[in-house]
């Protein structure tokens, strides 16, 4: 058992970070995927999250919203999420502690993974309504906005199988945003998208980062897209982050020679 | 006696016969999938106690005749202390054999629906209850109707047996009409005849609307 007397019960100071990762260590059976990671967002920033396949990614940001830890602490706005309180220390959280300190957090998948039985309005009131126990009328008005938003009210009472993959996803998008979130996760939004529609879905998320004090964080292959809206990009390399900065400075000036290799492999796959 | 003087003449007792069955196939079949819904979603929890008490009861409904079921519910259970009437016997038994069968139906459904569902249900913070409620079980259902199409149909010919605790369903009415008549070839006849279009009129058709009516809601249909 790891000492969790290192770790505090909260973040507390002026500059809290809204999701700090302090030695968070994930693995699936005996596969270490993630080791020792730490990594601290501020309020309001866009980070992007590049590497290779396999380099744990998207670990990530399942560890945010729907995995569970080995070792670590993850602390959302200054809580622990993957930790709650007892006795003055820190222990394990419960699923129920779990999925309530979650709820700051909103996530968009590389499916989409729309609700098909609901249309487009209904996917974005499912959560005011069931989970915040907002009233009809609100939730509404709330999710018409939104499709509003991302360019999707003409289609609102369409369900997902009548909408190409860009609309879903910005269906999708609606949806998270519909609760609310503080931090929103970004896992490959585009990967799945014909090349054509892509477009539709960044400009949704740099609108979102132009007009929203959004904490963001976003897995991508884009390289151009994650050159122009983040403010930091992460470089990640075996389940580790091998180098980080700037856009400008990873992109343009990378220190290290396995971001060197990653990005001109890139550029000429391109 | 011609085969129209026989149907005017047993006319009557066929159809009293006929509505037994068909109120024997509508009480099992709401048991059936309320146990199926039941011992389903508990074989798929985490705790090993309900999980293995649905295992167990699956394993011995779906392992044993029907028919034994049947005589141990009326005939056994009453010397434990509890006592069925024949009718109640007679769908209770039926349904919880074929609900047996509809857990796995049910667990495959459920199973069938994609992870991401889950997951996306999750990222809205839905509780448990809520996530399969009003997100899984929905569409493990469509993915479900073929198979229980099948189901109600085999519900349907089990019913048969409950004639042999003497309930007054269609196949009872057969046997007594073939007693007084002799008129073997024309009784069993109609008594087939009827089973058959009992399923392929009512079930098999109520089935296909209720798809359309799910696929309606999908948005999948033209
Ligand atoms: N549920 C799981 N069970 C076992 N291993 C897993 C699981 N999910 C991920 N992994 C492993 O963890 C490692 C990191 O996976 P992850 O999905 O985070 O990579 P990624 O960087 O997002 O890759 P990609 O660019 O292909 O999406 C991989 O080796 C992967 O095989
Ligand atoms: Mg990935």
């Amino acid at each position: 058992m790891e000492d969790m007397s290192r770790y505090p019960l909260q973040l507390e100071g002026a500059d809290v970070p809204m999701v700090s990762f302090k030695n968070v260590t994930k693995a699936y059976g005996s596969l270490t995927v993630l080791e020792n990671l730490d990594l601290d967002i501020r309020e309001g920033e866009m980070v992007s999250v590049i590497g290779p396949s396999g380099s744990g990614k998207t670990t990530v940001l399942r560890m945010l919203m729907l995995e569970r830890i080995q070792q670590g602490v993850i602390y959302v706005n200054g809580k622990p999420i993957t930790h709650m309180e007892k006795n003055g220390g820190l222990v394990p959280a419960d699923d129920k502690y779990l999925r309530k300190a979650r709820e700051p957090i909103g996530m968009c998948f590389q499916h989409f993974n729309l609700f098909p039985h609901m249309t487009a309005l209904q996917n974005c009131m499912e959560g005011p309504v069931q989970v915040l126990g907002m009233s009809k009328r609100a939730a509404r008005e709330r999710s018409e906005d939104l499709l509003e938003l991302v360019g999707m009210i003409d289609k609102k009472d369409q369900h997902p199988s009548r909408l190409s993959g860009g609309q879903q996803q910005r269906v999708a998008i609606a949806r998270a945003l519909a609760m609310r979130p503080k931090v929103m996760l970004f896992d490959e939004v585009t990967s799945a998208l014909d090349p054509e529609v892509i477009g539709e879905v960044t400009n949704v998320i740099k609108k979102l980062v132009a007009e929203h004090n959004l904490t963001m964080l976003m897995v991508t292959h884009q390289m151009g897209f994650a050159k122009d809206i983040s403010d930091r990009v992460c470089f990640f390399f075996g389940g580790k982050i091998e180098e980080q900065g700037p856009p400008e400075q990873l992109f343009d000036h990378p220190q290290k020679e396995r971001t060197q290799q990653f990005l001109s492999a890139v550029k000429s796959a391109d | 006696m011609s085969y129209w003087e026989f149907l005017v003449e047993q006319g009557p007792r066929f159809v009293d016969g006929a509505l037994i069955t068909a109120v024997q196939f509508a009480l099992a079949a709401v048991l059936a999938i309320a146990i199926a819904l039941l011992a389903g979603l508990m074989k798929l929890s985490s705790n090993p106690l309900i999980k293995g008490s649905a295992v167990i009861y699956i394993e011995l409904f779906r392992g044993t005749s029907l028919l034994v079921q049947l005589y141990w519910i009326f005939f056994v259970l009453p010397l434990f202390g509890l006592t069925l009437e024949k009718f109640t016997a007679g769908f209770v038994a039926v349904g919880m054999n074929l609900g047996a069968y509809g857990a796995e139906l049910v667990r495959g459904g459920i199973q069938s629906v994609p992870r991401g569902q889950w997951e996306a249900a999750y990222s809205l913070s839905m509780s448990p209850a809520k996530r399969m409620w009003r997100i899984i079980l929905p569409q493990a259902l469509l993915n479900m109707l073929p198979p229980w199409g099948n189901l109600l149909i085999e519900l349907l010919k089990g019913t048969a047996l409950v004639s042999l605790i003497s309930v007054a369903d269609l196949m009872f009415e057969a046997k007594q009409i073939n007693g007084s008549t002799y008129l073997s070839a024309q009784t069993f006849g109609t008594a087939l005849i009827i089973y058959y279009l009992f399923a392929r009129v009512l079930v098999t058709p109520f089935m296909r609307w209720l798809e359309q009516v799910m696929l309606r809601k999908l948005g999948r249909t033209e």
